[in-house]
C-alpha cells in the first residue's frame, strides 16, 4: 500500500512527460520509427555522413594532414579549366554508354537463349554467372595477363594464326586500352544483366506466346510485341543498376591501367582517387566525385520516369 | 466454318504415350465438348488441333485440308485459354486487334472488326481498359472477343470457365452457347466438368486415359452409356453401382450382396450366374412396397429435390426424390429401381450388356 501511495504523487507530478513517453512507446507510427532507427543510424553514419562530408570537402582546400578552409567554388572552377578532368568525363561517358549498351544487348541475347528448353539448362545458367562471382580484382589480374604487352594470349594466338605480325599493345595504346577495359567491364557485367533478365523472362506466361503464335505472330513479332514490352520494367531496373555500377567503376580500371596510358582510361572515379588520395588534394578529389552526382541522378531520373509511363502496370486487379 | 476430322491420332511425350489412337468426327458448325478427368489427354488433343503440339501419328484435318504440318497461324483457328492469356500491356481494343494487325489488315478493317466483336460481347465501354482493370468475367469475354475478331474456321476453348466463380460460370456457360448459336462456328470445347459438357454440347466426347470412351449427344450418353466409366462420369449425383450376379432361372432378377434382390427386365442369353454391375441413376429409385429394404444414412434436401443416402445390400447408394418425403437417418425404406431404366455392365470389362 505504501509504495502505491508514494508512486501516485510522483505520477501525478510528472503526468505529462510520462504519458507522452508512454504514448511514444506504444504508438504504432512511433514503433515503426524505433524499429527503423538502427538501420537508419547505420545508413546515416556510413552513407549520408560521408556523402555530406564529401560534398562539404569539395568546397574546401583540405589536403591530407591539413584541415581545409572554405574556398567556395574554387575547386570546381579549377576543374572547369582542367582538360584532364574533361577527358575523364568523356572517358566515363564513353565507358558507360558503350559498355552498358553492349551488356544490355549481350545480356538480353543470353537471357533469351537460356530461357529456351535445352539440355544441361541448369549447368549453362550457372556457368553464365561465373564472371560475376569471381572477385573483380582477381578477374582484373587475369585480364592484365590477357592484355599483357609481351605475353598476351590474344596476341600470341593471332600471331600463330598468321593474322598479325606484332604483339598488340593492348594497355599501352590509348584506343586499345579503352577498348580493352570496356571489354573487361562487359565480360564482368553481362551475367548480372543476363540472369536478371532471365528471371524477368520467366515471369512471362507461356500461354501469352501461344496466344500470340495463334494470332499469327512470327518469333520476331513475339519478341517485339510480347517479350520486350513485358520485360521493360525489369530492363529499366537492371539497366539503371548497370549504368550506375559502370559509371562509378573503379576496381577494374585501377587494377588494369591506373587510368593510363596518358589518362586515356581515367574515369571520374579513378581520377578522383588519384587527385584526392594519392596526390593528397582531398578538396579537389571530393569535387570530382561530387561532379558525378548530377550524372547519376540523371540516369536514375530517366529510368524512374520511364517506369512511371507504363499505365498497364497500374490500376487494381479486381479478382 | 469447317468440319474437323481427327483420325487415329496418337501423341507421345518421350516414350510415354498419352493419346492411344483417337478418332473424332466433328461436323461443320457443331459444338463438341471433350470431357474427361484431368490427365485424360483432352487438353493435349486440343493443343494438337491448335498446332501447339506435334502430332505423333494419325491425321487432323480442318475442312478438306490435313493440318498435321501446317503452322498454327495458317490453320485459321482461334483459341480461348484457361487463364485467358490476355496481353497485359495492351488495352482491350489492342488485345482484340492484335491478330488483325499482324495479318496486315487496314486500320478501318481493324476498327470495324473490333467494334463488331465488342458489340457482340458487350465490351464497348471497356475498350480502353487494360486487362488488370477488368473482372474475371470481363477478361473471359475479352478472350472470346479476341477469338471472334478473327472470324476463324474453328473456335477452341480450353477449360475457359474454370477460373470463374460458380455463379459467373453458369452465366458464361449460357453466353458461350448463345454466341455459338449466333455465329454457328465449329467449336471444340475442353472441360472436366460434366455439367458444362451436358449443358453446352451438341456432341460430347468422353475421354479417359488417352482413349475415347464414347461419343454422343448429351442425352444419349446419359440414357445409354457404353460402359461403366461413362455411366459414372456423366450425371450428378453419379449413378449407383451394385455388384452381383444375374439370376435367370425362373424369373429374371439381379442378386447382390447380403441377399439383395433387384428387378431385371432383360439380360443377355445364357447369362445365368454372370457377374455384373447393376447401375441405377439416383432419380430412378421409387419408394415401393416390393422394393429392397434400405437404411437411410443422410438426407440432403436441396429444395427442388431431396437426395437420400442409404445403405442397400451392404453398399451406399443415393436416391433423388422430387416429392418431399419425411425421412430421418436410421429409417428403413423400401427402394425399387425402375427395371426399364437400369443399366447392366460386365463386371470385368465394364462394358454395357
Amino acid at each position: 500500500m505504501s509504495t502505491l501511495q508514494t508512486s501516485v504523487p510522483v505520477q501525478a507530478s510528472g503526468a505529462d512527460t510520462l504519458s507522452l513517453w508512454a504514448r511514444l512507446r506504444v504508438n504504432r507510427n512511433w514503433i515503426a520509427l524505433w524499429f527503423m532507427l538502427p538501420a537508419a543510424a547505420f545508413l546515416i553514419l556510413f552513407l549520408a555522413y560521408p556523402l555530406g562530408l564529401g560534398i562539404w570537402m569539395s568546397f574546401t582546400d583540405e589536403r591530407i594532414g591539413r584541415p581545409g578552409i572554405f574556398v567556395g567554388l574554387d575547386n570546381y572552377q579549377w576543374l572547369w579549366d582542367d582538360s584532364i578532368f574533361w577527358l575523364s568525363v568523356f572517358n566515363t561517358l564513353l565507358y558507360t554508354i558503350v559498355a552498358s549498351a553492349i551488356k544490355f544487348a549481350v545480356g538480353l541475347y543470353l537471357a533469351l537463349l537460356l530461357n529456351r528448353n535445352m539440355p544441361f539448362k541448369a549447368f549453362f545458367r550457372s556457368i553464365v554467372l561465373l564472371p560475376f562471382i569471381v572477385p573483380t580484382v582477381l578477374s582484373a589480374i587475369a585480364f592484365w595477363w590477357i592484355y599483357d604487352a609481351q605475353f598476351s594470349i590474344i596476341s600470341w594466338s593471332l600471331i600463330k594464326l598468321g593474322l598479325i605480325e606484332h604483339n598488340i599493345n593492348f594497355l599501352g595504346d590509348a584506343n586499345w586500352a579503352r577498348g580493352s577495359v570496356i571489354f573487361a567491364n562487359i565480360w564482368r557485367g553481362v551475367p548480372f544483366v543476363a540472369i536478371t533478365l532471365l528471371a524477368g523472362l520467366q515471369t512471362v506466361s507461356p500461354s501469352l506466346y501461344e496466344a500470340a503464335t495463334l494470332d499469327g505472330a512470327t518469333s520476331w513479332q513475339r519478341f517485339r510485341h510480347i517479350t520486350y514490352p513485358l520485360l521493360t520494367p525489369i530492363i529499366a531496373v537492371v539497366m539503371t543498376f548497370s549504368v550506375l555500377f559502370t559509371f562509378t567503376d573503379f576496381q577494374l580500371i585501377w587494377a588494369l591501367t591506373r587510368g593510363g596510358p596518358v589518362n586515356a582510361t581515367h574515369l571520374m572515379a579513378t581520377l578522383s582517387y588519384q587527385r584526392g588520395i594519392i596526390s593528397g588534394r582531398l578538396g579537389e578529389g571530393a569535387a570530382i566525385a561530387t561532379a558525378m552526382i548530377p550524372f547519376l541522378l540523371a540516369a536514375i531520373a530517366i529510368s524512374w520516369f520511364g517506369m512511371q509511363r507504363r499505365k498497364w502496370q497500374q490500376g487494381s486487379s479486381n479478382d | 466454318m469447317s468440319s474437323v476430322q481427327i483420325r487415329d491420332v496418337r501423341k507421345s511425350f518421350g516414350g510415354f504415350e498419352v493419346l492411344h489412337g483417337v478418332t473424332i468426327p466433328i461436323e461443320d458448325g457443331a459444338f463438341v465438348v471433350l470431357v474427361g478427368p484431368s490427365g485424360c489427354g483432352k487438353s493435349t488433343l486440343l493443343r494438337m488441333l491448335a498446332g501447339l503440339e506435334n502430332i505423333t501419328s494419325g491425321t487432323i484435318s480442318i475442312g478438306d485440308r490435313v493440318v498435321n504440318n501446317v503452322q498454327p497461324k495458317e490453320r485459321d483457328i482461334a483459341m480461348v485459354f484457361q487463364n485467358y492469356a490476355l496481353y497485359p500491356h495492351m488495352t482491350v481494343a489492342d488485345n482484340m486487334a492484335f491478330s488483325l494487325k499482324l495479318r496486315g489488315a487496314r486500320p478501318a478493317e481493324i476498327a470495324s472488326g473490333v467494334k463488331r466483336a465488342a458489340e457482340i460481347l458487350d465490351l464497348t465501354p471497356l475498350l480502353d481498359r487494360y486487362p488488370r482493370q477488368l473482372s474475371g468475367g470481363q477478361r473471359q469475354r475479352v478472350a472470346m472477343g479476341r477469338a471472334i475478331v478473327r472470324d476463324p474456321q474453328v473456335f477452341l476453348f480450353d477449360e475457359p470457365l474454370s477460373n470463374l466463380d460458380a455463379k459467373l460460370r453458369v452465366a458464361m456457360r449460357t453466353e458461350i452457347k448463345e454466341l455459338h448459336q449466333r455465329l454457328k462456328t465449329t467449336t471444340v470445347y475442353v472441360t472436366h466438368d460434366q455439367i458444362e459438357a451436358m449443358t453446352m454440347a451438341d456432341k460430347i466426347v468422353v475421354m479417359h486415359d488417352g482413349i475415347v470412351e464414347q461419343i454422343g449427344s448429351p442425352l444419349e450418353l446419359y440414357d445409354r452409356p457404353d460402359n461403366q466409366f461413362v455411366a459414372s462420369f456423366i450425371g450428378s449425383p453419379a449413378m449407383n453401382f451394385l455388384k452381383g450376379k444375374v439370376k435367370a432361372n425362373g424369373s429374371l432378377s439381379f442378386e447382390g450382396a447380403d441377399g439383395l434382390k433387384l428387378p431385371l427386365k432383360s439380360a443377355p442369353a445364357n447369362s445365368d450366374g454372370l457377374p455384373v454391375v447393376y447401375g441405377v441413376r439416383p432419380e430412378h429409385f421409387t419408394i415401393a412396397d416390393d422394393g429392397a429394404e434400405a437404411e437411410i444414412v443422410v438426407v440432403e434436401p436441396t429444395g427442388s429435390e431431396t437426395q437420400v443416402f442409404a445403405r442397400l445390400g451392404g453398399e451406399q447408394v443415393v436416391a433423388v426424390f422430387r416429392e418431399r418425403h419425411q425421412f430421418n437417418p436410421g429409417d428403413k425404406v423400401r427402394l425399387k429401381p425402375d427395371p426399364s431404366l437400369i443399366h447392366l455392365f460386365e463386371e470385368t470389362t465394364g462394358k454395357r450388356l
